[in-house]
């Protein structure tokens, strides 16, 4: 970005919550059955039908509203938000507008070492849409359109933050902390590939030292974290140049064209809506007391932000691991029940965020399902450290265990693949070694410490790996110095 | 009196002295309606096979004697926004002509537990819109009294069909004077409930904070049964009251001794037809005659009543008749090139010229720029109206009113000036506003036509109501009337 400019970014989230049926009637909420197959009169907006509002749905978005710190309102209702697309089955939406059920909370966010404080203007509830399926390109090329209202109903949060992210740096580290934070509350699965989680920016850049607002632009289809960085750093690029070349920022909603790296106008605010929001009549205000918010609160569960910390200070973790351990709900609690069997947190972390990240992320499976549990991993480590294995072996029974889902010692045993620390049998190998590698051992002899190495190798490749490091070391250097 | 005049309390007697059947009633029902409907023409849809396949059910119950409900085996008709499952509702539109309803409303699933014969749906200003029932996009119904004359609206159907002997009774809805106002000019009993006591599940919308199901019938005492059947929370309405539903024919006393009754000055304005206000006043008399206490009273509110209906209905018409669009079900478009011509024409085609009219205000209502000066202040009148009647409720037991300032007037009379339509409603709206229950009986004829009187009681205050309907009822016969339908 250039110099002079500053962006100003807020995020609009929607995230879909985990209850297991439908906002206002019971239609399960599961992704991807056959199309309209989940439906029922209600979500459907059938005539006659009226909607009945799922409690679960209301201690979901609190327990999240809790969660960003927002006062929970004691006396909210639902409103309607009129406008006309197919997916919409009643041509309105049923949504919070003046008095939304969570407002006023915060996330501190830290970006580059710095902890900054990010408003959060509001959290309120609402129903999805359905899913439109073009034969072309866009819904006015297409020859033909079908729908599917599964998704229809499905209880949502859009949650708002503040103008107050200055970079796609912060905005991406909010949305990140965010995800997490409903992962950890256990509202929503925040799957954005399935569109679970959805991230809508307005942004706008002003000269630097103003406290002007420009004029905005809002920012679609973003879903990833990448994309979401990607898409700010194109726009707020864009914006700076049409103001650098004398134009003017038109307020619009653009497009996050992720294959061409671009943002693309999508509509001008002079087509924007006027959504007539008025008191949704088919519903009764939703009222809360002190009693309910207190129970909600005490079964919120220890946030990333606190674990990270407890991370740190019980374990003495660097924040860099920290970080990354809590950044999912799943991972910092296999790293707990790695703990209680196993001594050494900062061998857990590098082989959780080494090893098991790399091996999931090419298998394409979530933590809940790694073949290798919490305690199958102590026990490998546990093997490491008596010597039975050497560190290169147990990467070797690590990814063994992955595919195989086998214990370590079965792998171990049933592959022979226990350490070598006979000295007897060592030193016979590295007599041969000494005795084949006459160049490196002049090396060596000659003051290069790095020919060792090679010798070492050797001696490892030739016990397929299984000796002691440690012992061919000493006996290498005995040897050699005879 | 032939079979088809009789109540439905009446009938029950017969059906368990097994002086008839309910295959016999009901062949009884279908018969009169070939010799009046084409002067009628009430009916929308008819269920012929149904109805008789239900009365032989009822049949074998009442021959094996089992119990049986008090309405059971008795030949109705629903309003034609009543969703049926399996069976077309149209809301007398286009728009809906071909739609048949995967389910049933709670009040035709209560209905037919037990064992309500159904005949068919009846007619309707379209979406429930109008007083006249001139808006229907099929056809007019007559009032059976006069076939020159409407049998008022939106409920005009199931007014007329009760009135001309096509059906004992019937369901309407009311959302500013719907079943009132036809059962007044139709002279037969109709009764808006308190909102929430009865659900509106299935209840095709118009405007939902003002909608209620409610029954026509013959006499008080069918109405309290029909009431007793349909009443009571639903958990599919989220809108309809947790509460217990009391024992309505209980209520049923001839006795109103020390029954403190306010007449509200303000519904004895201007624009008031003498022989109406002549009537009233006589059934005022009646009620003192019968130890009532009737005191004149003030509802100050009144006057903006009618504005703020035609607000308040419009804006939430707008909303609920958004999701006829032509995309899932209904009448679509065939010809449109792209999805918003589609939308504009099935619309444009799909919808009547007073359901477009209601549409259109209420959209203006609700836009932006207009809210606070339309739809806001509309909602501060509500209000104050039901500050009215909280008021008055603290002193009487029941309030009393015309339930229209005239008798029944010709088709085509106020059709060209809907404000004058929208008069009409000028003493029903405000019950619907304030969400009281109120019910209109028969107090008289003017030149050979039904008058009606309204009776308003508080919230859940249909016990009152009927006590009060009821007395009356007893020392008059205006209820036994028939019309000679076909005979000028």
């Amino acid at each position: 970005m250039s110099r002079e400019y500053e962006a100003v970014i807020g995020l609009e989230v929607h995230a879909e919550l985990k209850t297991n049926s439908k906002i206002f009637c019971s239609c399960t909420t599961e992704f991807g059955g056959e199309p309209n197959t989940h439906v029922c009169p209600v979500c459907l907006g059938l005539p006659g039908v009226l909607p009945v509002l799922n409690k679960k749905v209301v201690e979901y978005a609190m327990k999240a509203g809790l969660a960003l710190n927002c006062k929970i309102a004691s006396f909210s209702k639902f409103d309607r938000k009129n406008y006309y697309y197919p997916d919409l089955p009643k041509n309105f939406q049923t949504s919070q507008y003046d008095l939304p059920i969570a407002q006023n909370g915060y996330l501190d966010i830290e970006v580059d070492g710095q902890v900054k404080r990010i408003g959060i203007t509001r959290v309120h509830m609402e129903e999805d849409a359905g899913k439109l399926v073009h034969s072309g390109e866009t819904i006015t090329t297409s020859s033909g359109s079908l729908v599917d209202y599964n998704r229809a109903g499905v209880p949502l949060i859009e949650i708002v933050s503040e103008p107050d992210l200055r970079s796609p740096q912060e905005a991406r580290a909010y949305m990140e902390l965010l995800k997490s934070i409903l992962e950890y509350t256990e509202v929503s699965d925040c799957k954005m590939e399935e569109g679970s989680l959805r991230c809508d920016a307005n942004v706008s850049v002003r000269p630097k030292g103003t406290s002007e607002f420009g004029t905005k632009t809002e920012i679609k289809n973003m879903n990833s974290f990448k994309a979401l960085q990607r898409a700010l750093e194109y726009e707020i690029e864009r914006q700076i140049q049409v103001l650098e070349e004398g134009g003017k920022v038109i307020q619009e909603t653009r497009s996050w064209d992720e294959a061409k790296g671009v943002t693309v106008s999508m509509r001008s605010k002079e087509e924007a809506h006027d959504y007539r929001y008025f008191p949704e009549p088919d519903l009764v205000p939703i009222v809360i007391d002190e009693e309910w918010v207190e129970s909600i609160r005490k079964s919120l569960p220890e946030l990333p932000q606190a674990r990270k910390k407890r991370l740190m200070e019980d374990f003495g973790l660097p924040a860099y691991d920290a970080e990354v351990l809590t950044g999912s709900k799943a991972l910092a609690e296999f790293f707990d029940a790695v703990m209680q069997h196993y001594k050494d947190p900062k061998v857990v972390s590098n082989w959780l965020m080494g090893e098991l990240l790399r091996l999931l992320n090419a298998s394409n499976k979530s933590i809940a399902e790694s073949p290798i549990k919490p305690q199958g991993l102590a026990e490998l480590l546990n093997l490491l450290d008596k010597g039975t294995i050497s560190g290169k072996i147990a990467k070797q029974v690590f990814e063994e265990m992955f595919n195989s889902g086998e214990s370590a010692e079965a792998i171990v045993k049933a592959k022979g693949l226990v350490q070598i620390s006979d000295e007897g049998a060592i030193a016979a190998v590295v007599e041969q070694v000494i005795a084949n590698n006459p160049k490196s051992v002049e090396d060596f002899k000659n003051g290069k410490e790095q020919a060792i190495g090679y010798l070492v190798g050797q001696v490892m490749k030739e016990t397929k790996g299984k000796a002691n490091p440690a012992l061919v070391n000493k006996l290498l250097r005995e040897q050699l110095s005879k | 009196m032939e079979l088809y005049e009789l109540t439905a309390h009446e009938l029950r007697e017969k059906l368990i002295k097994k002086e008839i059947s309910s295959v016999e009633l009901t062949n009884v029902f279908y018969s009169r309606i070939e010799a009046v409907e084409n002067h009628i023409k009430s009916y929308v849809t008819f269920t012929k096979e149904r109805a008789l396949k239900k009365a032989r059910q009822i049949d074998a119950m009442l021959a094996r004697g089992e119990q049986t409900h008090p309405l059971a085996g008795i030949p109705m008709a629903l309003k034609d926004n009543l969703c049926t499952q399996g069976v077309r509702t149209t809301c007398s539109s286009k728009m809906l002509e071909n739609y048949i309803p995967p389910y049933d409303a709670t009040v035709v699933e209560r209905l037919d537990a037990a064992g309500a014969v159904t005949l068919g749906k009846l007619n309707m200003d379209e979406f429930a819109m109008g007083s006249s029932t001139e808006n229907s996009r099929f056809f007019p119904t007559c009032n059976p009294w006069d076939l020159e004359r409407v049998p008022g609206g939106s409920s005009g159907g199931p007014s007329a069909a009760v009135a001309a002997g096509e059906a004992v009774y019937s369901l309407g809805s009311d959302t500013g004077g719907s079943i009132r106002q036809p059962a007044s000019l139709c002279g037969v009993v109709g009764l808006k409930p308190t909102y929430g006591l009865v659900s509106r599940y299935g209840l095709v919308a118009f405007a939902s904070s003002l909608d209620q199901i409610g029954p026509f019938t013959r006499d008080v005492t069918d109405c309290a049964l029909v009431l007793q059947a349909i009443a009571g929370h639903d958990p599919m309405d989220s809108t309809s009251a947790d509460l217990p539903v009391p024992n309505y024919q209980e209520a049923l006393i001839p006795d109103v001794k020390g029954l403190k009754i306010g007449v509200p000055k303000e519904y004895f304005a201007a624009g008031l037809d003498p022989e109406v206000e002549q009537l009233v006043k006589q059934a005022i008399k009646k009620y003192e005659e019968l130890g009532a206490i009737i005191e004149e009273t003030s509802m100050p509110h009144t006057e903006y009543a009618l504005p703020a209906y035609y607000v308040i209905a419009p804006a939430e018409c707008s909303s609920n008749l958004a999701r006829y669009d032509g995309v899932r079900y209904g009448y679509r478009d065939k010809d449109a090139e792209d999805i918003v011509s589609m939308f504009m024409k099935t619309r444009d085609e799909g919808f009547g010229p007073e359901v477009k009219r209601r549409i259109m205000l209420g959209t203006y209502a609700l836009s932006s720029g207009y809210y606070d000066a339309y739809y806001l202040k509309a909602l501060k009148v509500r209000t104050l109206i039901k500050q009215d009647f909280d008021r008055a409720f603290t002193k009487y037991d029941v309030l009393l009113t015309p339930t229209t300032t005239s008798v029944a007037f010709k088709f085509g009379e106020k059709t060209d000036d809907p404000l004058a339509m929208y008069q009409n409603d000028i003493c029903t709206v405000t019950i619907n506003l304030a969400g009281v229950p109120a019910i209109s009986i028969p107090c008289g004829f003017s030149r050979g036509l039904p008058v009606g009187l309204q009776l308003i009681a508080k919230p859940f205050g249909e016990t009152t109501l009927f006590r009060a309907a009821y007395a009356f009822e007893s020392v008059t016969d205006y209820h036994r009337q028939r019309p000679q339908v076909g005979v000028k």
